[in-house]
This record gives structure tokens, C-alpha cells and sequence, in this order.
């Protein structure tokens, strides 16, 4: 399983792609095969603020469910529409179309890269 | 613990899962489509995890009905019946499938997380009755193929006459030149197959049910669409509806218990004596998609009077269904309800089970 270089990632298995101030956020390839197929996602609103390690959403599929955790403080300035409608594509597409919020950010904790990340996903 | 298949899965690209200390396929690729593929064409399943007791002797069937509480006396030779085996309480140790493969020689399948206790048990209440209780179950594969293309597949690979084997029958064949014991039992909710194989045979025999299912549809399928599955036909799954805690009768299964057979069984005292049950299982279904989740409260108005036991999103109905434990007064179809799904509360209605039923 690939896990894209650019981007950086939370132990919860989030992954953050930043531009300028706005963050995106997803959840990884990893996360979305250890769930299964997604089958409904909740998110946060625009507008809402929310801060680093604090659910903010859910995620769930036929066998569980999982709280989505902000990975940064910040205001919400736009959730995936189509994500909430078609939440397969969090299995088909995760790094892409499976996008979930974007939030601007006010404070950002320590995240980690690739390598860290890819460390994690095999301490089994 | 693995299964003599596991090879097999992880060639397939499974992803794995502890259950009940055996390390079984939870996906191959998708849990959506191997349901799917169980409802309109067939799944392969691996079920190697359950265990298999054989009693056999002159005595074999007084030793069962005296251990469970059905009357598997009763049963025909080659054909099986769903039971349960009860503690003196009245509890529930396992609930199982009994096949009688003759006049004095039957097949106990018991699940996963129970079957060393039913094992040991079956010795122990087989004391005094002329009969052996061996458990085979590392020597014993089990693999099933489930759905409505299933028939096609396995009479494609053996010469039994699948049109003369009833739904609950078992009929001893061969399968690429090895010993079978088919059996048309399943727990999906659609017609299938079990297929009892030597564990050195299961590797051949599933796969040669791979390719006679390749112009049938058939995907191997995972446990976790297996749950999805028996949900959806209403079954229950012990640890979930069913414990030494609760009783036959709360379960909606009263018809497996047979007051009527002659002599005492284990747990006969207890459920007799018992008093109807204060609280019954449903099915509850709810709209939305964010479905109830064992373990999750149910309440009417601000009460909370039950508690879920398995809930999913149903695949084939896209909605989501729950099975749940709830005082009698609640248990009436159309009695609207509510479900505490993570802090919020969510509409659900009683219904009659099961949620899915084939044509």
C-alpha cells in the first residue's frame, strides 16, 4: 500500500495536506481497509471550529464505526459533499476524491511524515 | 490458530481477523460486494474455525437428548436439526447444528468460541450412556458455498442428488475424489451448502469449488459479510442473542427446547420452573443510515428498556436493522422505539424477523 510522501499524517490515521493556511484532510488508505467499505460519513460543519485530537465526524462501514479526529485547531471552511454522498469513494479514492473537510489553521500540533507514518502502519 | 485454508486466503489477498483465537479471513476485497455476491450469486466460505464432535455408539442418541435441548432421538438418520445445549440454569452454552449420519452416529457442530466447552461438556453428560463423544475438529475442514447459484456449483463437482437433499439434510460424496460429507445447512439466509472435508483434502476441495463456481458468480467471502448476512435472515449469533446468561425462550427459540421428550435434560428443572420471559427479542429497524451497534441503549421515550445485540446497516435493504432485547411491552411490530447511537437518538420501529427473507 502507497502512502504519499507529500502529505502529513496523525496517529489516528488521518492524513493533512496543506496549502498556505487551509488544511485537507482525509483518512488513509490504511484506515479505510482496516474499516472496510464505508457506508456512511458524518462531518463537521462549515463554520464550526474545532481543535487537534477532538472527534469531530464519523465514519462507518458495515462491520464498525469511527470517530473522525481533527488534526489541527482551526474553523471548518468546507466539507466534501460528494464524499457524503458517495462514501465509497473513502475505499476506492482516499488521498483524492475521498477528501473529507478542509479547515483553516489557527494551531497546528507536531504531525508526521511519510516514513513516521509508514512506520506506524507496520508496528502491526 | 489457523485453519488448514490459511494459505489459501492470504494467496487470495485476505485481509485477516482474530476470531475466537483463530486467524480467519474478515475480507477479501470488499464486505459490500461478497455479501451481494452471497444474495444474487454465491460466496466460498472458510468455516474450518467451527468445531465437529461425533458420538457413536448404541447410545449415542439417548446421550444427546439427555445433553441438548432438542429430541435429536427423533431425527432421521441424514438428516440434522438446529439445537442447543443449556446449563443447568437454563442458559445457553451453544446453540448448534446436529446431524445424524446414522442410526447410532451423529455430528455436533458447535461455534468457534465454544467448541472445547461443548466438547468437554459432551463428555461429561455421555457418562453412563454407551457411547464415544470424539472431537474432530483439527482433523475436520468445513467450507460452505452459500447463494442461489450454489446448487449449481456443487452438483457441478459431485454426484449426489442435490434435488432429492432437503434444506437441513446431509448426504456422505465425493468431491475431486475426496470424502465429503454435504450438507445443505447454511447461515446466510439463502439456500448453500457445508461441505465436511479432511483438513489435508480442504485445500483440493476448495479449490475445485473455485472453478466450478467461476460461471456462477462465486467470490470468497470473509466473516465479515457472514454477520451482515445472518443478521439480515434474523439468526442469532451466540455472545451476541444468545448466553449462558439468557434463555431459549427470551431468543424467540422455544421451539428447540422439547419439554415433551422423554427423560430429564440438562437444564430442563431450570426452564421449566422458569416464568415466561420478562424481556423478548426484536428486530428494529431504523431510516437514515447511522446504524445501532451492540451494545448501544434502546429507550421509549426518556426509559431505557432494552439494549441492542447486533446492528449494521443492511447491505441488501440500505437501511439500518437491529436486533435487541426489550421488555414485552415493547416487542410488539410497530411499536416505535429509540436507539442511542453515540449520544444521539435515533428513531427505530419493532419489527417481525427476519429482516430478509429469500423467494
Amino acid at each position: 500500500m502507497t502512502i504519499p510522501q507529500n502529505l502529513r499524517y496523525t496517529k489516528e490515521h488521518e492524513w493533512i495536506s496543506v496549502d498556505g493556511d487551509v488544511a485537507t484532510v482525509g483518512i488513509t488508505a490504511f484506515a479505510a481497509e482496516a474499516l472496510g467499505d464505508v457506508v456512511f460519513v458524518e462531518l463537521p460543519e462549515a463554520g464550526s471550529e474545532v481543535s487537534a485530537g477532538t472527534p469531530c465526524g464519523e465514519i462507518e462501514s458495515t462491520k464498525s464505526v469511527s470517530e473522525i479526529y481533527a488534526p489541527v485547531d482551526g474553523e471548518i471552511t468546507e466539507v466534501n459533499q460528494a464524499v457524503i454522498d458517495t462514501p465509497e469513494s473513502v475505499n476506492s479514492d482516499p488521498y483524492e476524491q475521498g477528501w473529507l473537510f478542509k479547515v483553516r489553521v489557527e494551531s497546528m500540533p507536531e504531525l508526521m511524515d511519510a516514513a513516521a507514518y509508514t512506520a506506524l502502519t507496520q508496528e502491526g | 490458530m489457523k485453519t488448514p485454508l490459511h494459505d489459501v486466503h492470504s494467496g487470495l489477498g485476505a485481509s485477516f481477523t482474530d476470531f475466537a483465537g483463530w486467524d480467519m479471513p474478515v475480507r477479501y476485497s470488499s464486505d459490500l460486494a461478497e455479501h451481494r455476491a452471497v444474495r444474487e450469486a454465491s460466496g466460498l466460505f472458510d468455516l474450518s474455525h467451527m468445531g465437529e464432535i461425533e458420538l457413536a455408539g448404541p447410545q449415542a442418541a439417548d446421550a444427546l437428548d439427555y445433553a441438548f435441548s432438542g429430541k435429536l432421538s427423533a431425527v432421521a438418520v441424514g438428516r440434522a436439526r438446529y439445537t442447543m445445549m443449556c446449563n443447568e440454569r437454563g442458559g445457553v452454552v451453544d446453540d448448534l447444528v446436529v446431524y445424524r449420519l446414522a442410526e447410532e452416529r451423529y455430528l455436533v457442530v458447535a461455534n468457534a468460541g465454544n467448541a472445547a466447552e461443548v466438547s468437554a461438556e459432551l463428555v461429561r453428560r455421555a457418562e453412563g450412556f454407551d457411547t464415544t463423544v470424539t472431537d474432530r475438529s483439527a482433523e475436520t475442514a468445513l467450507i460452505a458455498v452459500q447463494g442461489p447459484t450454489s446448487a449449481a456449483i456443487v452438483g457441478a463437482v459431485s454426484d449426489a442428488d442435490l434435488s432429492t437433499l432437503k434444506y437441513y439434510a446431509s448426504v456422505p460424496t465425493t468431491v475431486a475424489g475426496r470424502d465429503v460429507l454435504l450438507a445443505r445447512t447454511g447461515y446466510t439466509g439463502e439456500d448453500g451448502f457445508e461441505l465436511f472435508v479432511a483438513a489435508d483434502d480442504a485445500a483440493a476441495v476448495w479449490q475445485v469449488l473455485t472453478e466450478a463456481g467461476q460461471g456462477h458468480g462465486i467470490v470468497p467471502c470473509g466473516l465479515a459479510c457472514r454477520d451482515t448476512l445472518r443478521l439480515e435472515a434474523g439468526m442469532p449469533l451466540y455472545g451476541n442473542e444468545l448466553s449462558a446468561d439468557g434463555s431459549p425462550f427470551a431468543a424467540n427459540l422455544g421451539r428447540v427446547v422439547r419439554f415433551d421428550k422423554e427423560g430429564d435434560f440438562v437444564g430442563r428443572a431450570a426452564l421449566e420452573g422458569r416464568p415466561a420471559p420478562e424481556t423478548v427479542l426484536v428486530g428494529l429497524t431504523g431510516s437514515g443510515r447511522r446504524a445501532p451497534r451492540h451494545g448501544y441503549r434502546v429507550l421509549q421515550g426518556d426509559d431505557e428498556v432494552g439494549e441492542i445485540t447486533s446492528g449494521a446497516l443492511s447491505p441488501t435493504l440500505g437501511h439500518p436493522i437491529a436486533m435487541a432485547y426489550v421488555p414485552v411491552r415493547c416487542s410488539e411490530p410497530g411499536t416505535t422505539l429509540s436507539a442511542d447511537i453515540r449520544g444521539r437518538l435515533e428513531p427505530v420501529e419493532v419489527v417481525a424477523l427476519p429482516f430478509y427473507q429469500r423467494r
